[in-house]
């Protein structure tokens, strides 16, 4: 068998599994988010908070409930870090300085798991483990939290309540996210990824000698990290090192674990706006994007152009030999066009079109399928921005699923959509423009202006992958990726909660044979058209200075 | 103003407990329930599928390794020692500098992008070499012969396999250094390769530690 057909039928398999997991995970994510009844031990964890998850919450106190928590969790993480050198189970590792530490903890609060430290290197047990596996979970629990409030305003009418936060913050995390790690944790021990609290230990070599090596909780860890959409690794080399992705079947089943959530909160949607069809456009929209850049990274990563490449004959550099370019280039795109940012190969040394492909899938603003609820909110705001453009054209106020898209709607679809490309587009030219920051390139040329170019399209977009070339560990970068995070996650979400009250406040018009059926392929072509054309006019001149350069040299 | 304060410390107040008691769900009792499962259950993969040789342990089957001579005076990189199987290059694999009480192996790869003119000289470098070392009387190797695994680096830098084919390259030399005849070396060769997974998972690969035990163990018995 060729290595092209098996990554056909990888990606084969990997659709089978999808479509399997999507309506019964949609239909049991749109209960957890609809049901009355608390479990026992939410009971406590209400009381222990101060909360009552019964109360139903206006935009902005909702809005409240997000900015408190994740003030909270940057705070924790900050200190944590800082006092790593005199917490017990550090294993000796010493603290880490203010500018990383504020990196990371923004990093990690944020969904996005941008990592300027080395893993192995930098952060003992209690770090990894209490800290930033924590934040694994609560912050992809926060954006499915944000999502479902959007779809609320959605379903709801003559209302300004979208749900408590509090209620749908533990919910997501006690019955989605801790239930589905765990398992997807002890499937990859059984494949070898490793689960212990062993330390730092010596092992013996065959040639003689010994070597060190980091124990740790890895499995519980990279479980979450994928199906969390987070991506930050216990190791340095993320999911290419063996010990977090062993096997071939575990690359294939972390990739399912990236897009499983993302891909079934359409379901979610449209059971909850109650018209699964409208769920079945959204998710045609996101797997045409996600089909198309899939076959496209494949194409460019089996064709291997680039010197370097052509010299090497195959695209092997930074790919690891059980994966192969196949299942490497799936992965890279599911990576990508989530805000997970994990890697099972290193981007930077992938062909010119390869990494344009990959940093193209973040510009889209992570839609395709997205972050668990990232991707759905900023894929729900391009139907609002797709229906507007549609209004335009034949003169009619426009509406998506019964509510009027006005003035304010607009204004606030507007500005989450300009937000993160002038993030991205800013602190590029700014890293440019200044003398020190370019000294952190590793290459030189259209490639080392891709580096800065993709850090800040990751940190933006919540993504957290790397050109890893670009040495990130200074106090610029430390600090003006922190910012890029902090911006790019809660000032769209902010947009995002606002629409939604404003959504939740109208009364539904009723259908026309003048409405806008978006549930048909009509609207979905649209809907990818006027996506492609938005994100292509705004960064078709930075991607022509960087990757296309390389690509077309 | 007074008020708007009091409400800010008490919202944070209660994020921050909730923090903490979800830390204690997802931070605590998570990791220890699902290591307490995987150390009953998996055992030996929990702890790095280690590997014994002659009783002791000399790795993980998943991790590479460097089969080099012990360096020489004034050698900067040490020679492989062609007697065994040799890996993948791993030019990405950093050394600790911050907790530098340890020697920690930093995994990684190059990141050199793929015009990089640092790239292509280590790629013909590696091959080069390849085709010096593996090239023994009877026995030419062409440096088109020569598969893509052999001169770059992986993803992590420790990656315990190679392509078949970069095996097979490899098996004329062994052969020679051992002083055992082609054909054993290459059915020890094929006895160590692994198809895909269900036939079309990843790539087919021979995993380079496992393969040098059996190579030791063909040599003893011999």
């Amino acid at each position: 068998m060729s290595p092209e057909l098996a990554g056909f039928l990888q990606l084969l398999a990997l659709i089978g599994a999808l479509a399997l997991a999507y309506i019964p995970l949609g239909n049991y994510m749109a209960k957890v988010y609809s049901s009355k009844k608390h479990l026992r031990v939410e009971k406590w964890i209400y009381k222990a908070i101060g909360a009552n998850p019964d109360a139903e919450m206006t935009w902005p106190a909702y809005l409240r409930g997000v900015l408190a928590f994740s003030a909270a969790g940057v705070l924790f993480l900050y200190l944590l870090q800082r006092l790593q050198g005199v917490l017990p189970g550090s294993m000796g590792f010493s603290s880490v300085n203010p500018a990383q530490s504020f990196n990371t903890a923004v990093s990690f609060v944020t969904n996005t798991n941008w990592q300027s430290y080395y893993g192995e290197q930098t952060m003992g047990h209690v770090v990894q483990t209490a800290g930033l596996a924590v934040q694994n979970f609560v912050s992809a629990a926060v954006g499915i939290a944000v999502a479902v409030a959007l779809v609320r305003g959605f379903a709801r009418s003559r209302t300004g309540e979208l749900g408590n936060f509090w209620s749908d913050l533990v919910r997501g995390t006690l019955r989605i996210l801790v239930p589905g790690a765990a398992i997807a944790a002890i499937v990859l021990v059984a494949c070898g990824a490793i689960q212990n609290f062993s330390g730092i230990h010596e092992v013996g070599q065959f040639m003689g000698g010994s070597q060190q090596w980091n124990g740790g909780a890895v499995a519980s860890q990279e479980a979450i990290k994928e199906f969390g959409t987070n991506g930050g690794g216990y190791f340095n080399a993320n999911s290419a090192h063996p010990f977090e992705n062993p096997t071939p079947f575990t690359n294939l089943f972390e990739i399912f674990l990236i897009l499983v959530i993302p891909f079934s909160l359409t379901r979610t949607f449209g059971v909850m706006v109650g018209n699964v069809k409208q769920g079945y456009a959204i998710l045609a929209t996101m797997v045409t994007i996600w089909l198309g850049f899939t076959v496209l990274m494949m194409w460019t990563e089996f064709a291997h152009h680039g010197a370097a490449l052509q010299a090497a004959g195959g695209a092997m550099e930074g790919k690891e030999t059980r994966f192969g370019v196949g299942s490497s280039s799936i992965f890279a795109t599911s990576t990508t066009l989530t805000s997970t940012g994990a890697v099972d190969s290193f981007h930077s040394s992938f062909t010119g079109l390869g990494g344009g492909v990959a940093m193209l899938g973040m510009m889209l603003g992570e839609i395709a399928p997205g972050g668990t609820g990232s991707g759905l909110y900023g894929m729900l705001i391009m139907a609002v921005i797709a229906v507007f453009i549609a209004g335009l054209m034949v003169g009619r106020t426009p509406e998506y699923l019964g509510k009027k898209i006005g003035g304010r709607e607009m204004k606030l679809a507007a500005a989450y959509i300009l937000i993160t490309p002038a993030l991205v587009l800013v602190f590029t030219a700014a890293s440019m423009a200044l003398p020190t920051p370019p000294h952190s390139m590793l290459n030189s040329g259209a490639h080392g202006f891709s580096e800065v170019l993709y850090a800040f399209t990751s940190a933006s977009n919540n993504n957290g992958s790397a050109f890893a070339g670009l040495n990130a560990n200074t106090d610029w970068f430390n600090t003006m990726t922190g910012l890029a995070m902090l911006l790019g996650r809660f000032l769209p979400m902010v947009f995002v909660l606002a629409l939604a009250g404003s959504l939740a406040e109208q009364t539904p018009v009723p259908v026309t044979a003048g409405t806008l059926r978006t549930e048909k392929p009509l609207f979905t072509g649209l809907l990818v058209g006027a996506i492609l054309i938005i994100t292509g006019l705004t960064y078709f001149p930075a991607l022509a200075l960087g990757p296309l350069a390389e690509g077309l040299a | 103003m007074n008020n708007s304060v009091t409400n800010t410390v008490r919202l944070l107040g209660a994020g921050l407990r909730a923090l903490l008691v979800l830390t204690l769900v997802t931070g605590v009792i998570y990791p220890l329930v699902v290591t307490g499962i995987a150390q009953g259950l998996f055992h030996d993969k929990a702890n790095g599928s280690e590997i014994k040789a002659d009783g002791k342990v000399v790795g993980s089957s998943l991790i590479g390794q460097s089969y080099n001579l012990p360096l020489k005076k004034g050698q900067e990189t040490p020679d492989p020692d062609l007697k065994w199987f040799q890996g993948r290059p791993s030019n990405g694999l950093g050394a600790n500098s911050v907790n530098t009480q340890y020697k920690l192996i930093l995994s990684g790869a190059t990141n050199l992008s793929a015009d990089s003119k640092v790239l292509i000289k280590q790629v013909g470098d590696a091959r080069a070499a390849v085709v010096k070392d593996n090239s023994v009387p009877g026995y030419a190797v062409k440096p088109s012969d020569v598969p893509a695994d052999a001169v770059t680096s992986s993803g992590s830098g420790l990656d315990p396999d190679i392509s078949p084919a970069y095996a097979d390259l490899q098996v004329h030399r062994v052969a020679a250094k051992n002083g055992l005849s082609v054909s054993a070396v290459e059915r020890l060769v094929k006895d160590h390769t692994e198809g895909r997974t269900l036939g079309f998972m990843g790539e087919p690969r021979v995993n380079v530690l496992e393969l040098n035990i059996a190579l030791k163990d063909l040599v003893a018995k011999k």
